[in-house]
């Protein structure tokens, strides 16, 4: 075929595509570059952070009160807090979201299954803000029938909410998993003679147990992040307790709290809030690793 | 029904009619009932649960929906406060947001997808992507603060709140471009590298026209996302009380455009609901609830336009 | 399939299923119709299963013997668009009599699927699976006897009895269909339904099976799809051929296969379609 492009023309094509690749991978590596950058930043402020106090103080002290005037940063209480309210939500979640997906993957009809999805995903499309304001002016109150001597600040209000909102991560993960589980499986098992509630709980579900497993993780990690439920229903007051009824702040609710004042730049009270946020990167890449592995794992099965 | 025995052994044959079989059935059966009723019930649980969430917020909120609620600014008088300088601000912000992250997004996802080699870097980036996508977004609060804030001294504005909801939103829209790019069968690349295409030019003339639908669906619930985010703002000192307007970017004297509003302080329509929420007094728990309503319209209107064109692409997608 | 020849048969197959012609029928499928939404996949078939023996199904892709096959379990009942009409009888009871639990009826009629499908499950645990879901067992020592008595008939004992706890989807294919058709007679079944058994596996393996089918008929009824005429003239001994959904001859295996009487099974079996 003749080309009518010259050698002149032909070069500088060859060029473009050489620089627009260069772009885009400019751009693919940019999200490496916001990881290494937040990694820098939290560690360059704890390490002010801890220059002035000791790490074996922030880890294993049990009180948190650096605006006090003497203050104190044992990170346990905040620790406690975001711990207590992500097992709260677990709890509330777990039965509900494993249910939801053996129920919506193995029996409800396709036609229900394609319009029950999109709505419970909403659930994680809601505004943050929004579940704060349902945690305090309604879950709250409607606790306080059963509890009556529930405060108006807990932690149980804001797990249940931290709950409801990870649904969609724990029950439509889980039935993506489920499904993924090849048709030949439930076939074999129902050729035996098993119902289909067998076939689901001793076939099916073990079969997906690890997609499973990541999908609960990742749920885990969203509720250990999750901010504004807790900083506007669970309180603000560092409290070491296993009661979910206390108030109890969180790791997440002490940068809000610190963010919300106006701390001078370079402060040990400004730096804080970096080092507590370095807690709460290290305990959710954990939960991520772990849910990344998993996947993994379970891709390789079939 | 009559059943004899046929395995020679006759241990285990023949049991599927005796009466413990048929009992132990009628057992089973009950089971699967019972767990029927249970999964309509758990489904009904969050189902339930988002209905009770937004008659909660009408109920409270309903009645302030106004036009003066749009046109106000913030007051301390909860009657007479408005949303006018949050979702201003909130436009403006998610505006910069696009700007800058879904550009970087495509880009990325097409890299990943198109370009990339198999190799160890590759590899790198792909896990950092899922591993971004599970940071906490107060976390990139605290990047912009420490970075952009204190670092590069954009200040507390409009345009640090944009860049950081970029960055938060980046791993959504690279998600979502790579998926729509893998959907694009194989066999058109090949037809426009048959007659001499450059890669280039097949990824810009047949493979994006093709992924567009769900690169757009991802962009929209990226989008959506960052329009409801909170934390990061507020961790970066997003101002809740805000009686002015940034200056205009269209003015009337040359250059008619100006970029001014970019570094101007700003509040949004979460932070704005945040604020009133955690005030005693019904009445601005009103405002709260009015302002988490619009939050809530916008989000189901978006959400409702994504679920629309994922299900548009996917009974389009029988090539 | 291009064979030219009618297979040949040893006189002593031939003699049992001259026999079999007298056994009683165990399964009597009667004007049976299948549609899959508007589209009919069966038409009009009729057929005599005898007890005790090996009955193939045989004819081109697409001819609806699967489809016949799965009628027999009610299988089809987990596609929502199927229906199926007509009588189909084991033993003189209906068996889509209203009422009628298919949970009952599959622990009488087992199946071996076209691809292996153990479970993810220790191969112990897949033979105690059935067994276990229907309370077949009394104890622990009981259930361990069902178990190895399952895969000594399968003629899997041996291979695996030193790995009982290992995987089931560790072995080999032909292991695998052994282990599933062990799974199927744990629970004591009196009928086997195989689809297309061995069209995954190689021709060692195809033959362990075989020989297999061959000991099984002397406790079970079985039916056995399959795109081999030579299989089905080894292992059978009566065969039906399906075309286009319509039940064409079904006879004697060796009659079907010498001296078809319609020109289509004539035409299948001297390789001209199929």
């Amino acid at each position: 075929m003749a080309s009518a492009l010259t050698v002149w023309e032909r070069r500088r094509q060859r060029l473009r595509e050489r620089a627009i690749e260069f772009v885009l991978l400019v751009a693919a590596a940019s999200s490496v570059f916001v990881t290494l950058a937040i990694v820098a930043v939290l560690i360059y402020e704890s390490l002010g952070f801890f220059s002035s106090v000791p790490i074996t103080d922030f880890l294993f002290g049990t009180v948190w009160t650096p605006l006090f005037s003497n203050p104190q940063y044992g990170i346990l209480p905040l620790l406690g807090g975001t711990l207590l309210s992500t097992f709260v939500a677990l709890l509330f979640v777990a039965p509900i979201g494993l249910v939801t997906a053996v129920y919506l993957s193995e029996f409800a009809s396709p036609r229900v299954r394609e319009i029950i999805k999109p709505i419970l995903e909403l659930l994680s499309g809601v505004p943050t803000v929004v579940y704060g304001f349902f945690a305090l002016l309604f879950m709250t109150p409607l606790l306080q029938t059963f509890i009556p001597n529930l405060p108006g600040f807990n932690i149980l209000s804001a797990g249940i909410v931290i709950g409801i909102m990870i649904i969609p991560y724990v029950a439509s993960l889980s039935e993506d998993a489920m499904r993924a589980v090849p048709n030949n499986l439930r076939d074999g098992s129902l050729a035996m003679g098993a119902t289909r509630l067998e076939t689901a709980v001793r076939v099916v579900l073990p079969a997906a147990i690890s997609g499973v497993a990541a999908a609960f993780i990742l749920g885990i990690s969203r509720a250990v992040g999750e901010t504004m439920i807790v900083a506007i229903a669970a309180g603000q007051q560092p409290n070491l307790t296993l009661d979910p009824r206390e108030p109890a702040a969180t790791i997440t609710a002490y940068i809000v709290q610190v963010a919300l004042g106006d701390l001078p730049h370079g402060s040990l009270a400004y730096q804080t809030i970096f080092a507590a946020g370095l807690v709460l990167l290290l305990l959710t890449l954990v939960f991520n690793i772990a849910g990344f592995w998993l996947r993994h794992k379970f891709r390789e099965v079939y | 029904m009559s059943i004899t025995s046929t395995l020679t052994d006759g241990r285990v044959a023949g049991r599927a009619a005796d009466s413990e079989f048929v009992r132990r059935l009628k057992r089973r059966r009950t089971n699967e009932t019972v767990f029927i009723c249970l999964g309509l019930a758990a489904t009904s649980i969050g189902l339930i649960a988002l209905a009770a969430l937004m008659i909660d917020l009408a109920a409270s909120g309903y009645p302030r929906l106004t036009a003066d609620f749009f046109t106000n600014f913030p007051s301390r008088r909860a009657g007479q406060a408005g949303i006018l300088s949050a979702w201003v601000g909130s436009l403006l912000v998610i505006s910069v947001t696009a700007f800058i992250g879904v550009p970087l997004g495509v880009a990325a996802g097409i890299y990943l997808e198109e370009y990339a080699p198999k190799n160890i870097w590759t590899n790198i980036i792909e896990i950092n992507v899922s591993n971004l996508a599970g940071v906490p977004s107060i976390v990139f609060g605290l990047l912009a603060l420490g970075l952009f804030v204190y670092g590069f001294g954009t200040g507390r504005s409009i345009f640090t709140a944009g860049l950081t909801l970029a960055l938060l939103i980046l791993p959504i829209i690279i998600v979502a471009t790579r998926e729509a790019i893998r959907a694009v069968p194989w066999s058109l690349r090949e037809a426009a590298y048959g007659v001499g295409a450059t890669k280039w030019q097949v990824t810009q003339d047949h493979v994006l026209p093709a992924a567009v639908p769900g690169v757009l669906t991802g962009v929209i619930i990226g989008i959506s996302r960052a329009l409801g985010e909170t934390a990061p703002l507020v961790t970066i000192g997003a101002l809740s009380f805000i009686a002015f307007l940034p200056p205009s970017p269209v003015s009337a004297d040359f250059p008619f455009i100006s970029f001014a509003w970019l570094f101007e302080g700003f509040t949004v329509l979460p932070i704005q609901a945040f604020n009133w929420v955690s005030r005693p007094g019904d009445d601005f728990q009103s405002n709260a609830a009015a302002a988490g309503l619009v939050l809530m319209a916008i989000t189901l209107v978006l959400n409702g336009v994504a679920i629309y064109f994922r299900y548009r692409l996917r009974k389009k997608l029988q090539w | 399939m291009n064979t030219h020849t009618a297979p040949t048969m040893s006189s002593a197959t031939i003699g049992a299923a001259g026999e079999m012609l007298a056994g009683r029928p165990k399964i009597t499928a009667k004007n049976v119709n299948v549609y899959y939404g508007e589209k009919q996949a069966l038409f009009d078939v009729s057929v005599n299963i005898p007890e005790k023996s090996v009955t193939s199904f045989i004819g081109p892709s697409g001819c609806g013997k699967s489809t016949f096959l799965r009628c027999f379990n009610r299988m089809n009942d987990t596609i929502p668009t199927c229906r199926v009409t007509g009588d189909i009888e084991i033993d003189n009871a209906d068996i889509y009599e209203r009422g009628l639990d298919v949970v009952q009826l599959r622990a009488r009629v087992g199946m071996v699927f076209q691809k292996p499908n153990p479970f993810p499950k220790s191969i112990y645990d897949n033979i105690a699976y059935g067994p276990r879901i229907h309370g077949l067992a009394r104890s622990k020592t009981d259930l361990d006897q069902i178990v190895e008595s399952s895969l000594k008939k399968a003629g899997l004992f041996e291979e695996v009895k030193d790995r009982l706890h290992e995987s089931g989807t560790g072995l080999s294919g032909g292991q695998q269909q052994r282990l599933c058709i062990a799974r199927a007679i744990a629970v004591g079944p009196e009928v086997i339904l195989m689809d297309e058994p061995c069209s995954a596996l190689d021709p060692i393996a195809t033959a362990r099976i075989e020989e297999l089918i061959d000991h099984l008929k002397e406790n079970f009824t079985i039916i056995i799809v399959t795109h081999s005429m030579q299989q089905a003239a080894r292992v059978s001994q009566r065969t039906a051929f399906f075309h286009l959904g319509v039940l064409v001859e079904e006879g004697v295996t060796q009659m079907i296969f010498t001296n078809p009487r319609d020109r289509r099974t004539q035409d299948y079996i001297t390789g001209r379609f199929g």
